[in-house]
């Protein structure tokens, strides 16, 4: 009888948090967070080739997404560098510098085995909700590393809770022409804009936005 | 006679020829060995290429003896390798985005050897899709020297750049910025 109620409870918990989520993700284009003046944002930079595409995309974006929260792989040694060199390029050229750069678990390396993976990612989700509960950016940015899925559902929780609405924004990398990235296919469900580079992908995706290439 | 020697001359100016070899922030060994291999060099030489830096990552530096005919250069990582394409002539690269767009935003020969180890292969589809567009060559360690030896640069076009500020004026508009 106890275990009937306990599988009650869950159930309407878990159907509440659905609702929820779609909720917040149905009413995503109605949230205007740039209204107030500046849009801080999470950037999840996570390595190699991810951090090239996305630093070229912060470089388009105006001074009003401020502060820049950028997170990277606690294994990587080449993406602090980049982000701080694009960084310091920018204060150059007269704009304010405000960012900083926090390390997280990498969720997957490259060759791990799948099973391992899950257990990284639970480290890289426990690691996660702190920190975005922490910064609670108006909007997270990401292209698909690893570890933007645990960062992406910390921020839809901060909105479940009903904390802070955080967009979701996931640009799938240049890389993907035919095909999502894993991290792509689990958010293409929870983000509230999603960009591909290459048109086959918007043909099989209808939801996402496609500009051509972005990087 | 005149004519030739002005030749010659311009030759003796242009006498360095470097590839550069990067295999990004993990390690590529095949890559590494492939490139150093025996066919490979050959292959090189016969092109007139005189000096190879490599970036090899976590990887193990290669005996430098391997090359000979070859000025030879090794490092792990630097800050930033955009002097080492800018100074090279032909860039062999794992196929990762970053390495490719940069070498490709830097106007240079692009040589991609995709990694066919990888759990998740997903790198083959923008090297496939940038041989379909004429901007890179791309092949795999089995088939690189075979690449080097027949490969024709001079089909390769150039690339433009993506432009980022689309996503910008979209994205200021949805988050209500303008």
């Amino acid at each position: 009888m106890a275990l009937l109620y306990v599988v009650v409870v869950s159930l309407v918990l878990l159907t509440v948090i659905i609702l929820r989520l779609f909720g917040i993700l149905r009413h995503g284009s109605e949230y205007k967070p740039g209204q107030k003046g500046s849009v801080s944002v999470l950037v999840v930079a996570g390595s190699g080739g991810h951090t090239t595409e996305i630093v070229r995309l912060m470089g388009s974006l105006s001074q009003s997404y401020n502060p820049r929260h950028y997170v990277i792989a606690d294994t990587d040694k080449m993406s602090e560098e980049k982000i701080r060199t694009f960084e310091a390029e920018r204060e150059k050229s007269g704009l304010p510098s405000q960012f900083t750069i926090l390390r997280i678990p990498r969720s997957r390396e490259v060759r791990q085995s799948w099973s391992s993976s899950v257990l990284s990612s639970l480290s890289a989700l426990m690691s996660s909700v702190p920190l975005v509960f922490r910064l609670q950016p108006d909007m997270v940015l990401c292209n698909g590393p690893g570890t933007c899925v645990p960062l992406c559902a910390a921020g839809l929780l901060l909105g479940i809770l009903g904390l802070k609405r955080v967009l979701i924004v996931y640009v799938e990398s240049i890389c993907r022409v035919e095909t999502l990235s894993l991290s792509g296919k689990i958010l293409y469900y929870f983000s509230d804009y999603f960009f591909v580079q290459w048109a086959p992908l918007k043909d099989k995706y209808p939801k996402a936005i496609y500009l051509g290439r972005l990087v | 006679m005149f004519m030739s020697v002005t030749f010659n001359k311009a030759c003796l100016i242009d006498t360095m020829k470097t590839v550069f070899v990067t295999v990004g922030t993990t390690s590529f060994d095949d890559l590494i060995g492939s490139v150093t291999s025996d066919e490979s060099v050959k292959a090189l030489i016969g092109r007139g290429y005189t000096d190879m830096v490599l970036q090899v990552g976590r990887g193990s530096v290669p005996d430098p003896d391997r090359c000979p005919g070859l000025s030879f250069q090794v490092f792990h990582y630097k800050d930033s390798i955009a002097e080492d394409m800018r100074n090279s002539d032909l860039v062999i690269s794992h196929a990762g985005a970053g390495s490719c767009l940069e070498a490709l935003g830097a106007n240079k020969a692009l040589l991609v050897v995709v990694n066919d180890k990888l759990m998740d292969n997903h790198q083959l589809e923008l090297a496939k899709q940038l041989q379909a567009d004429s901007h890179l060559i791309y092949c795999t360690c089995s088939t690189l020297s075979q690449t080097l030896r027949d490969m024709d640069l001079s089909a390769l076009t150039t690339y433009v750049p993506g432009q980022p500020q689309n996503f910008a004026n979209f994205l200021d508009k949805a988050v209500g910025l303008v």
